[in-house]
């Protein structure tokens, strides 16, 4: 069970003149829960799209269970992409659409699954993240911030998906929810046995939820180990990081007055 | 030589523009004939664009139709000319303006809706979620929307049509003084199958710019809520100008022999 899951090599990426991504390397193994950190900007959210296939690197190459995936479009890119799942950061519920159709869309539209089975699947993963039946035919937007990330966790994984990625789960909550969302990832990812990569720059959430960390500075990863490992990594730029201090070799592109 | 650089750029930035529209427009054109079909969304669609697009076709195929009466009726006088006044009412209404003024109602309407949402959807991460769900955004979400508009279009042209006429039968009949059988007589005489059928040909391929634009343009917004406003307009003024320029160009492709 050591083999690894995914594995991009080399990845570059760029948006004009603005190299994203230089040289990125992360290899997660099957069934770990692999946490990236890193400070806005550092190109988290451009890995994850790479590897979902949204965007395509200039460079490198991606590998799923052994599998390469890079470049890969139509019938091929819609397969490997049925085995994943993700909880955006905004949620990105479809907001045309009740709870339980959002949770069951991929059940319903990806893989034809009649409309009451997916139903009862849906209802029983609300469940699961705590929301009850009757949470199931109201509309995102009369949800809370909270609730709307919970029904996003439920549709990323209605599908027992094997990879789930989670862009930032606790951002824009407050502590206690951000706890319970940290909860609850933990559980599903247990009961489901999924590789997982998460991003995020809240440190507590990071030591929940990780087995592995790995940090991302200017489109690199420029450390990686276990969760054990980040307090005593010897790296200046992840004790910066982990301990929040504006001094230090990673500096912010602000103006001093 | 600045003057130059900068039509250089505006012709460069057009002509890419231009590509991206035709590479979008194949992209949608094969990916929409495959399957799996979203019946359900062509359906939904098939009523936003067409059925409730009917009163506001209807109110201004009437308005037109009087006032086309109105005026043709004041102009032929002056050379005792009164009696051609049904025959180029539903020539009038049946060839061009029928077709052209639905096109640019809907464009107006339907165009802008279809941008505004697509856009939202993108710039909340919506699309992105779709495709994490294996639901490829141009089938569900483009492709409907073109067969929708395509088909509905002529339809709403045929009712467009025959309320413009009838606008023109009322104003002739309660304040023109002309006979109501014969007017009925002689605009079923005068018109030719051709007449009709050239307008519906046309309302299709309306149809198609108006939800290709709505699509191209709120599939590529980008930057918030300004982003979606930007491309709402976008939308209605380039599926305005190509319904009037392509009406030109079918209309010289029909009728000269």
């Amino acid at each position: 069970m050591s083999e690894n899951h995914i594995e991009l090599k080399n990845i570059h990426k760029s948006f004009g003149p603005k190299e994203v991504l230089h040289g990125l390397n992360l290899s997660v193994k099957r069934g770990h829960s692999m946490v990236v950190i890193g400070g806005s900007g550092s190109g988290k959210s451009v890995m994850l799209k790479c590897i979902l296939g949204l965007l395509s690197p200039e460079e490198g190459s991606i590998h799923i269970g052994g599998r390469d995936v890079t470049g890969m479009s139509g019938a091929n890119r819609d397969e490997v992409l049925s085995h994943f799942g993700m909880l955006f950061q905004s949620a990105a519920l479809f907001d045309s659409l009740p709870v339980w159709q959002n949770v069951a869309f991929g059940l319903i539209q990806g893989k034809a699954m009649n409309r009451k089975q997916a139903k009862e699947i849906a209802l029983e993963k609300l469940a699961q993240v705590g929301l009850g039946a009757d949470v199931a035919e109201l509309f995102p937007a009369e949800l809370s911030g909270g609730m709307q990330k919970r029904v996003g966790l439920a549709r990323a994984i209605a599908g027992d998906p094997e990879i789930i990625f989670f862009d930032e789960p606790t951002t824009g909550l407050d502590p206690i929810m951000a706890d319970v969302i940290n909860d609850l990832i933990v559980d599903c990812v247990k009961r489901l046995g999924a590789t997982t990569i998460s991003i995020t720059h809240d440190m507590a959430s990071a030591r929940k939820i990780a087995d592995d960390i790995a940090m991302i500075y200017k489109g690199e990863i420029i450390w990686q180990g276990t969760a054990e490992e980040v307090d005593n990594s010897g790296n200046d730029h992840v004790d910066q990081f982990i301990h929040g201090r504006a001094e230090g070799p990673i500096q912010m592109d602000v103006l001093k007055p | 030589m600045n003057f130059l650089a900068r039509l250089g750029a505006l012709v460069l930035d057009l002509l890419a523009e231009i590509g991206r529209v035709v590479l979008f427009t194949w992209d949608a054109l094969t990916r929409g004939s495959l399957p799996p079909y979203y019946l359900r969304q062509i359906l939904t669609q098939m009523v936003r664009i067409g059925y409730n697009s009917l009163p506001v076709v209807g109110l201004t195929a009437f308005f037109t139709g009087g006032a086309l009466a109105l005026q043709i009726y004041e102009g032929s006088s002056r050379f005792s000319a009164e009696s051609t006044v049904p025959s180029i009412v539903a020539l009038g209404i049946a060839r061009e303006l029928g077709p052209v003024l639905a096109g640019l109602i809907v464009a107006g309407r339907v165009s802008a809706a279809i941008a505004a949402e697509l856009g939202t959807m993108r710039v909340t991460e919506q699309i992105d979620a779709l495709v994490t769900l294996s639901t490829n955004p141009m089938k569900y979400l483009v492709s409907p929307r073109l067969i929708a508009a395509v088909l509905t279009l002529p339809l709403l042209v045929v009712v467009g049509d025959t309320i413009g006429i009838m606008g023109g039968y009322i104003v002739s009949t309660q304040s023109l003084d002309f006979n109501s059988g014969a007017y009925l007589k002689t605009t079923v005489d005068f018109l030719e199958v051709r007449d009709v059928t050239s307008g519906l040909i046309k309302s299709a391929v309306f149809g198609f710019f108006i939800a290709l634009m709505g699509c191209y343009h709120g599939f590529n917004s980008r930057g918030g809520a300004q982003g979606v406003g930007r491309a709402t307009t976008n939308a209605v003024v380039s599926a305005s100008i190509l319904i009037l320029a392509t009406n030109f160009i079918m209309t010289s492709l029909f009728f000269t022999d």
